[in-house]
């Protein structure tokens, strides 16, 4: 375990709900940390929509997914946050009044005063294949990510996909695979094309198989696979043997770890008082799309009217020492200081 | 109003009456219809609004653009005649079309 990283707030979502409640948490003096599941900031607007556009964000009459983004980064600058990215929070303990101890899947520790759970549908976690049997060679010999490559070291590889993961691990594990096998449901590959002529290259010079169909057939025992079977579009069943797999077919919204935090959940959604926005764990806030209350609205405004509810009763645990004074940033010096614009 | 019946896996049968230029997507979550998550809410990125289009429908609701071949990559059990059914419009030549929801979109 390292060294814990200690600061103010912790706030679990980076995006558009996560990324304003900075911003909001900024203005009344509170320090954020935020840890995002994926490699980029954004969350959904990022992932699912980045080039579609949003009609109902206040005084914005129409704006992408990606400019939204881009526009909340360059309003919260002024409170230089520090992002986790590719990170996953697993655990989370009450270890003081309120302190909490945060821990990432990558070994990361916080120890943090309010933690704000912003994490809209859940984490986006890689969608699992429906093969028969599938279960027990995940996480042994089925992987969904590489954290190793030196894992797959000599081994019989297979990877299934067809899209940038695929290829780039495709192109990565090849030379150091014993023999690699790229399964695909059609022969055409909507990764970078540079990427898939250095495939097909390798394919045709004999050093990798390409097989399209969809894999119909796991073999193995004690979670180690011994073979695959795929099948074509015509049916045809061809036997791959195979030490590991590797599945890419993109994302999907989970509620992963939260659910594991001792709080009382409705419908996989987590209830709050609606003056704070805290959960029922004093210091532990939930805002955006993941919360429940009497008339909630999936919206991204309805999040950012929640961040700003949220960052005053935060003030009390953070700065519990220090009265809180309602000040617009229109007209208050001390704002616009803090804006770097007085 | 066109009518649209949603097979499920497991037999369940669904027609339900679908508005015009709506997509079918939106009429099986209007309906209910479980097996559709659509999580993107109809962006054509996530892949889990799947159907198979009946055979005797397909050449009437037509093919896949490139973009929803492309995202079709990310579903299961894809066949020849899969659709992702937020990127199918529903008109008055639709009226009767039946579509089969597979048993998992991913999710």
């Amino acid at each position: 375990m390292s060294e814990p990283i200690k600061t103010d707030v912790l706030i679990i979502g980076a995006g558009p709900v996560g990324l304003f409640a900075v911003f909001e948490l900024g203005l009344l003096d509170i320090k954020a940390h935020l840890v995002d599941i994926l490699d980029k900031v954004g969350g959904q607007c990022a992932e699912l929509y980045p080039e579609k556009p949003i009609y109902d964000i206040p005084a914005v009459p129409i704006i992408t997914g990606h400019g939204l983004t881009e526009a909340l980064m360059e309003q919260i600058k002024p409170f230089n946050p520090t992002f986790h990215l590719g990170e996953m929070v697993t655990m989370m303990e009450n270890i003081g009044d309120p302190v909490f101890r945060v821990t990432t899947d990558r070994g990361k520790v916080f120890e943090v005063k309010a933690v704000v759970i912003a994490a809209g549908g859940g984490s986006f976690q890689p969608k699992r294949p429906p093969i028969v049997g599938i279960e027990p060679y995940e996480g042994k010999s089925v992987h969904y990510a590489v954290r190793k490559m030196d894992m797959f070291r000599d081994k019989r590889l297979l990877i299934v996909g067809g899209g940038d993961s695929a290829l780039d691990w495709t192109l990565n594990m090849q030379p150091i695979a014993k023999r690699l096998t790229l399964v695909h449901r059609r022969d055409e590959f909507r990764g970078a094309p540079a990427n898939v002529s250095k495939m097909r290259a390798l394919v045709a010079e004999g050093a990798m198989d390409l097989k399209i169909g969809q894999v119909s057939l796991l073999e193995g025992g004690d979670g180690e696979l011994s073979a695959a079977s795929i099948k074509a579009n015509d049916g045809a069943v061809t036997r791959v043997e195979i030490d590991a797999m590797l599945p890419f077919f993109g994302l999907t919204m989970k509620l992963g770890p939260v659910a594991d935090w001792g709080l009382d959940l409705e419908d996989e959604l987590i209830p709050v008082n609606t003056a704070t926005f805290e959960t029922s764990k004093p210091g532990l806030f939930a805002i955006g799309d993941i919360n429940t209350y009497p008339g909630k609205l999936k919206l991204i405004l309805s999040g950012f009217h929640e961040g700003a509810l949220m960052a005053q009763r935060a003030h009390h645990y953070v700065h519990p020492e220090k009265r809180l004074v309602f000040q617009y940033t229109t007209s208050s010096t001390s704002l616009q200081k803090k804006l770097g614009v007085a | 109003m066109p009518k649209i019946t949603f097979i499920e896996h497991d037999g369940a049968v669904h027609t339900v009456e679908a508005e015009i230029g709506s997509t079918v997507m939106e009429t099986a979550l209007r309906n209910d219809i479980a097996s559709i998550v659509a999580e993107c809410g109809g962006s054509c990125t996530c892949a889990t609004c799947l159907v198979h289009v009946d055979e005797a429908w397909f050449a009437v609701v037509g093919p896949p653009s490139a973009e929803e071949e492309e995202m079709l990559d990310s579903a299961f059990e894809v066949k020849p005649t899969s659709r992702l059914c937020c990127q199918i419009k529903v008109s008055d030549a639709l009226d009767g079309l039946v579509v089969r929801t597979p048993a998992y979109q991913g999710r």
